[in-house]
């Protein structure tokens, strides 16, 4: 009998080493729900440590403004815990934008490039620095340490490609 | 004999509406006062512009090229100049503008050189390339990369090809009137579909409502020097549909989310293999198609217009607007959309142009609440359950349409037409595609950033940590130099005793040196030497004693 019970526990043993199953840990999965703009207005330098931040339960789940009401949802879900509206001290969901340079302003004095959490800016010193605007997460980021102002929000703009069908409105009835 | 046919799930008879347009033959449009061509006609990257405003063009030069793999070049429809290179309001349902190469006619038409393709004794890439810069792209609707289908793939063939004359949607007539107009032309457009997919066997679908087109079909089809077998299937709407024009022909169902050539099957429209023809041997890429223009004009008519003519001037060859016109769409009715302007160029997708009434297309009534009665189900012939999808997509949870098979639906509109409630079902699954889509893209940006982010901060730190030890070499340099310790002992003793020679030979010299004038003098020039020597000990003590003190 005991014979036997040391064999199913030498058996239990090796099946939990040998089958262990790597779990996606959490904070990966709070990560993957985040936007990524690494904007930081959360108050963390980036998502990554946001999300470490929430799961040691130092952060609350309502403080990111680009993944909106949606982004809320989802972490409300994966956490098991309570929806709550958008912290409005962390700022206002706005619509999608790219930073743009204006290129005949700048004096080539590098800081933004510094700034930019994805490297989306390309230039060099004394040189017109220039935004990869498919790299550009819209996190604002490099408006605050251009000495000369000369970086501006740009709303994306809706084209053909990225339009999309809206929700049905039904009309309750015939006018 | 006869072919055994097999019949799919589902589908509905609308009425159709089809002998308005064939009364008249197939019109020639006349060249329009402009020509607007949009660089996005086909599905994937749109095409990019090779030519500048002011340049002369000739008919059928290559104004765009393609970009990136799922994509085809674009052509001047006519000699004459570029006017502009812009945003101009585009055949879509959004009525958004896209980029767009407008040209003014010269009136002289002078083709650009060109002459049939030796398709034969050529590299089968090398001619799917041909195919891809001459334009040709599927004109059925979907308007893909033919070159892309054309490509028999790792197993060398594709066994059946079908050539698909369905065209079960009601008004549209354009495939009929080509299919008895020019049946000859679109079975040499599939003998060189054959030749690239060496298939074994060539089918040509054809609904029972055109006997015309079928006897048309039957005619070439006995002049042809390979076997062509034109079947007439039973009309049900979406018989047309690729899919389900492959399970009535073959009985084979294409799986969910793959593609005919899976089952060993290709497709292709008429139009497709016309403009196939025309491209291989005659050498002319796709600039026109036929387009049937109906629903309320006066004279409803198929007419081979040239891709860019405005919309509003082909309507116009079909008579003066009517006074009780609401509306044009692009399409039919049941899968086209509703065109927000008239002033919008024609593409290569375009296949109808119907104009509505209040009349013929009364607004549909209110919607109601879904009462899950299955109607939509039966009829659906994607075999999926709508009315899940819509309880899915209408409660905005996507990830359950995608369960259910959102992305199999091919947007037919049966559902929608057998609704008793009439709850517009296409447009939730529409919305519900799109949503689902924008999100993906928003993925791989994030993902993207993720590892912008991620590698910028591996390279901050990188770039500190060699900092650091950049730095911690030139301090240790500095320190082995400053202590005595230094690692080379042997060349510093070797310096000391140099030094301690010198000092050595300096001291020697110093004591073999001995005033001249000390000898032989006279005894008062001593006493004076000894009263100077007292006085310099004098001054001596005096100064060590200041020292001291």
């Amino acid at each position: 009998m005991s014979g036997l019970a040391v064999f199913l526990g030498a058996a239990l043993g090796f099946a939990a080493v040998r089958f262990k199953v790597q779990e996606d840990p959490i904070v990966e999965q709070i990560d993957a729900i985040l936007p990524q703009t690494q904007c930081g207005q959360c108050g963390f330098p980036g998502c990554k440590p946001y999300a470490t931040a929430i799961a040691n339960g130092d952060a609350e789940i309502n403080q990111c403004p680009p993944g909106g009401e949606d982004g809320i949802h989802k972490l409300a879900e994966l956490l098991g815990v309570e929806f709550k509206p958008l912290n409005a001290e962390h700022g206002e969901p706005k619509p999608k934008s790219v930073a743009v340079i204006d290129e005949t302003t700048c004096i080539g004095c590098t800081l933004c490039i510094q700034a930019c959490p994805v490297d989306a800016i390309l230039g060099a010193a004394k040189q017109m620095h220039t935004i990869i605007a498919q790299e550009c997460t819209g996190c604002e980021l490099c408006i605050a340490p251009c000495p000369v102002d000369c970086i501006s929000m740009v709303p994306i703009a809706e084209d053909v490609a990225t339009w999309k069908w809206k929700y049905p409105v039904v009309k309750l009835k015939v006018a | 004999m006869t072919r055994q046919l097999y019949e799919f799930n589902g589908g509905v008879h609308p009425e159709e509406h089809k002998h308005a347009s064939t009364s008249r033959p197939i019109g020639i449009a006349p060249l329009p006062r402009i020509l607007i061509v949009s660089l996005r006609q086909h599905i994937g990257q749109p095409a990019k512009p090779i030519v500048a405003v002011g340049e002369q063009v000739l008919k059928g030069q290559m104004i765009g090229q393609a970009e990136g793999y799922v994509s085809v070049a674009v052509h001047a429809p006519t000699s004459g100049t570029v006017t502009a290179i812009a945003g101009h309001a585009a055949a879509h349902p959004s009525g958004l503008t896209d980029l767009c190469i407008t040209i003014a006619p010269d009136g002289a038409d002078r083709w650009i050189e060109h002459s049939a393709l030796d398709y034969r004794n050529m590299d089968p890439s090398h001619l799917r390339n041909q195919l891809r810069d001459l334009g040709i792209a599927g004109l059925g609707g979907a308007v893909f990369p033919s070159f892309i289908k054309l490509n028999p793939g790792a197993t060398q063939k594709v066994p059946t090809l079908v050539l698909n004359g369905g065209e079960c949607e009601p008004w549209i007539t354009c495939d009929d009137m080509l299919m008895r107009e020019r049946a000859a032309e679109i079975l040499a457009g599939a003998a060189v579909m054959r030749y690239m997919l060496h298939s074994d066997e060539v089918l040509v679908g054809i609904e029972d409502n055109k006997p015309e087109a079928i006897a048309a079909m039957q005619a070439a089809a006995s002049q042809c020097d390979f076997p062509v077998e034109v079947v007439t299937v039973p009309t049900l709407y979406p018989g047309g549909g690729a899919k389900q024009l492959i399970k009535t022909l073959t009985g084979k169902e294409v799986p969910s989310g793959g593609r005919s050539t899976d089952v060993g099957v290709a497709t292709f429209n008429v139009g497709t293999a016309y403009a196939l023809h025309r491209a291989v041997n005659h050498g002319e890429p796709l600039i026109s198609r036929i387009v049937t223009v109906t629903g309320n004009v006066h004279r409803p008519q198929n007419f081979e217009v040239l891709i860019g003519t405005p919309l509003a001037e082909l309507v116009r060859l079909t008579g003066a607007t009517r006074d009780d016109t609401s509306g044009y769409v692009m399409g039919g009715p049941m899968m086209g959309f509703d065109l927000i302007s008239t002033d919008v160029p024609m593409v290569k997708a375009t296949n109808c142009i119907l104009v509505k009434s209040l009349a013929l297309f009364p607004p549909p009534p209110p919607a109601m609440p879904c009462i899950r009665c299955t109607r939509c189900a039966q009829a659906c012939p994607a075999d999926l359950q709508p009315q899940e999808l819509y309880w899915f997509a209408r409660a905005k949870n996507f990830g359950k349409t995608q369960e259910y098979h959102l992305f199999d639906c091919i947007e037919c509109g049966c559902c929608s037409y057998v609704c008793p409630s009439h709850i517009p079902l296409v447009q939730y699954y529409r919305y519900a595609k799109s949503e689902i889509w924008a999100k993906e893209k928003d993925k791989k940006a994030a993902d993207l950033a993720r590892e912008r982010h991620e590698f910028r901060q591996l390279r901050i730190e990188r770039e500190q940590q060699e900092r650091a030890a950049k730095l911690a070499l030139k301090a240790s340099a500095k320190l082995a130099e400053a202590s005595p310790e230094s690692p080379d002992d042997a060349a510093n003793a070797a310096k000391k005793a140099a030094i301690q020679a010198a000092l050595e030979r300096a001291k020697e010299k110093k004591e073999g040196v001995t005033p001249r004038n000390i000898e032989n003098l006279p005894p008062e020039k001593l006493q004076e030497i000894a009263e100077i020597e007292a006085r310099r000990a004098k001054i001596r003590a005096m100064a060590k004693d200041a020292v001291e003190k």
